[in-house]
């Protein structure tokens, strides 16, 4: 539980020290559309996502694993089915795990508190009853 | 430049927190949202301690006239919980409930090139750009006078 706590604490840095600097919302989902509009004044959202990844990938070998530890078989099809709906999803609720469940969270956003409790929800329904299921075993 | 260093700190800070949390594994996500015998609630504490921390830095943040490297804050001007809300926190619950995949574990993932990272990222690239030629375009075309509005 302490990884998870000094993890969480890091992700909970991460996006004041963005919002004191630049004044913007650490939402991955949205800085990674900020990103593909390719304006000049997106370079910001090019730099934290070069910066997430590299922090993850020196992150994982300074601990010494592995980002996808027993994953087991999962097939592709949920991964790219999932991928879509959280790609289309995600600009449709205006925010994903970071920007609404952290971000909006912090800033007491009643819309935000919305959206976690219905991604979450949702995120339970669909993995509960995948796996009980055996959808993709 | 400066906000691309300011950035680029700040992503990089949040990246070692996914990976020291274990959220860069779909499996613990997944064993999360699973609720079942082997439910395991890492996700919910890593959350916690995020929102714990960023309220703090926010609250901190908010006392400045201006942040350190822009002349005005982007905070999110929408207060309207509508359809779009809903059914968009929705969907992307029905897509991390498929996958145990959000965006900043696959963006890791990804760099780390696994496979199945990769994927999910090229279908959420997908996503997005569908979003923009559909559904976004319509809302651009509404809220043309006023500056785009997201909360994250």
């Amino acid at each position: 539980m302490t990884n998870a706590l000094v993890g969480g604490a890091l992700i909970g840095l991460a996006a004041a020290l963005l919002f004191l600097s630049t004044g913007r919302i650490a939402g991955i989902s949205g800085i990674a559309s900020v990103a593909l509009r390719r304006a000049r004044t997106s370079i910001w959202a090019w730099g934290f996502l070069l910066g997430l990844m590299t922090g993850g990938v020196v992150a994982h070998r300074l601990l010494g694993h592995v980002p996808v530890q027993d994953l087991g078989n999962i097939p592709l099809t949920p991964l790219l089915i999932g991928g879509v709906l959280v790609g289309f999803g995600t600009r449709l609720g205006s925010g994903c795990t970071s920007g609404h469940g952290v971000c909006g969270l912090a800033r007491f956003s009643p819309r935000s508190l919305v959206a976690t409790i219905t991604f979450l929800a949702v995120g339970m329904l669909v993995a509960t009853t995948s796996a009980a299921a055996g959808f993709w075993s | 430049m400066k906000q691309l260093v300011f950035a680029s700190l700040a992503g990089a800070c949040f990246g070692a927190g996914l990976a020291l949390s274990g959220m860069t594994n779909p499996a613990l996500v997944l064993a999360f949202l699973t609720l079942n015998a082997s439910w395991n609630p890492t996700l919910i504490v890593v959350m916690g301690s995020a929102v714990v921390v960023s309220t703090a830095g926010f609250a901190y943040a908010r006392r400045r006239a201006a942040p350190l490297a822009d002349t005005e804050f982007h905070e999110p001007q929408a207060k309207q919980i509508d359809v779009r809300l809903l059914v968009g926190s929705a969907v992307f619950g029905v897509g991390w409930g498929l996958s145990g995949y959000c965006p900043g574990p696959a963006f890791v993932g990804a760099a780390s090139l696994d496979y199945r990272a990769l994927a999910f990222l090229a279908a959420f690239i997908i996503g997005l750009m569908l979003f923009e030629l559909t559904l976004g375009r319509s809302a651009a075309a509404r809220t043309a006078a006023a500056p785009v509005s997201s909360d994250g």
